[in-house]
């Protein structure tokens, strides 16, 4: 049986459907969830998706954090459970106490829309284990607040625990030490600015986002086979 | 008793602030020299019902804390006023 993979769905996301159709393309199987339920439907992982959750009024992810289903996802995450955030997900996760620091307003205040190229910088991850560190990928960002900041202490250990998953080949935003990607201590909770679903066939310019869902649906197999 | 509340949340010294630097650099080419450190923030007002001052601060502040302000970057200041 494919892997179930929730896509939670706030108010004002947008990229729910894309990611969904991308986790089937990496051969797992992707299911909406609402941000107004208490449960997560028995999935096997979860991935909070792109868009404007909430309308990112007061700062992108402050009050996505607050949704009921949240709940669910942060004790899901502290069990061990495989859980994604993209892009504006990645800022509601970071919001949430689930992953360090936090995403502000890009440098030169620029909304970034383009390819990026990103290096894979660690394979200790859901997201990045069928990776090969040193491998470079083309994957779309889009957006204003992507510029990942954290105090000296965070960035030293995300360092040397290899939490750092994805670095920007050429520095778009003025993110701190490149970072486009980092994970928990564990492994199995991952943010990240970039769409990977937005390059999931070679029809859209590039199907480079197949190895990291496709790193998440296999995280899932493993942990079923276990 | 109710007390009306103003906070204001500004980037903590030392993040940098694009949105501040952005309104800086603007300044010269309206003709106001001799401005120095801009910092942009945000200021939200609201009322608060408490049996005392120091309950409407306590309540106030934790509000700011866990979601007015971001205290990974931000910081916030909070007035208070008995109404």
């Amino acid at each position: 049986m494919a892997a179930r993979i929730g896509v939670v769905v706030f108010p004002g996301t947008n990229c729910e459907y894309d990611v969904v159709g991308a986790l089937e393309a990496a051969g797992g199987g992707g299911e909406l969830l609402w941000h107004g339920d208490h449960h997560l439907s028995g999935v096997d992982a979860v991935v909070l998706p792109g868009g404007f959750a909430h309308g990112d009024y007061l700062r992108p992810g402050a009050l996505a954090r607050f949704s009921p289903i949240m709940e669910s996802v942060v004790e899901f995450a502290r069990a061990g459970g495989p859980v994604v955030g993209i892009c504006n997900g990645f800022q509601v996760l970071t919001e949430a106490g689930l992953l360090p620091g936090a995403l502000q307003k890009n440098g030169r205040l620029r909304f970034l829309c383009q390819a990026a190229r990103l290096t894979v910088t660690s394979r200790a991850s859901v997201l990045t284990a069928q990776a090969t560190v040193g491998d470079e990928l083309v994957i779309p960002i889009n957006h204003f607040s992507g510029n990942y900041t954290c105090d000296a202490d965070t960035l030293r250990q995300l360092n040397d625990d290899d939490r750092i998953v994805l670095r920007y080949v050429e520095n778009p935003n003025g993110s701190l030490d490149d970072i486009a990607g980092i994970a928990n201590a564990a492994g199995n909770v991952v943010g990240l600015m970039p769409h990977p679903e937005r390059a999931s066939n070679a029809l859209l310019g590039s199907e480079d986002g197949l190895v990291l869902l496709g790193s998440l649906v296999g995280a899932v197999a493993s942990v079923a086979a276990a | 008793m109710r007390f009306a509340a103003r906070v204001e949340v500004q980037l903590r010294p030392g993040i940098a602030d694009p949105e501040g630097a952005t309104i800086e650099r603007a300044l010269p080419a309206l003709g106001f020299d001799g401005v120095a450190h801009m910092r942009a923030g945000r200021s939200f007002s609201f009322e608060v019902d408490a049996p005392d001052e120091g309950a409407a601060r306590r309540k106030a502040t934790e509000l700011a804390d866990r979601l007015l302000a971001n205290p990974v970057i931000e910081q916030s200041r909070l007035e208070l006023e008995a109404l």
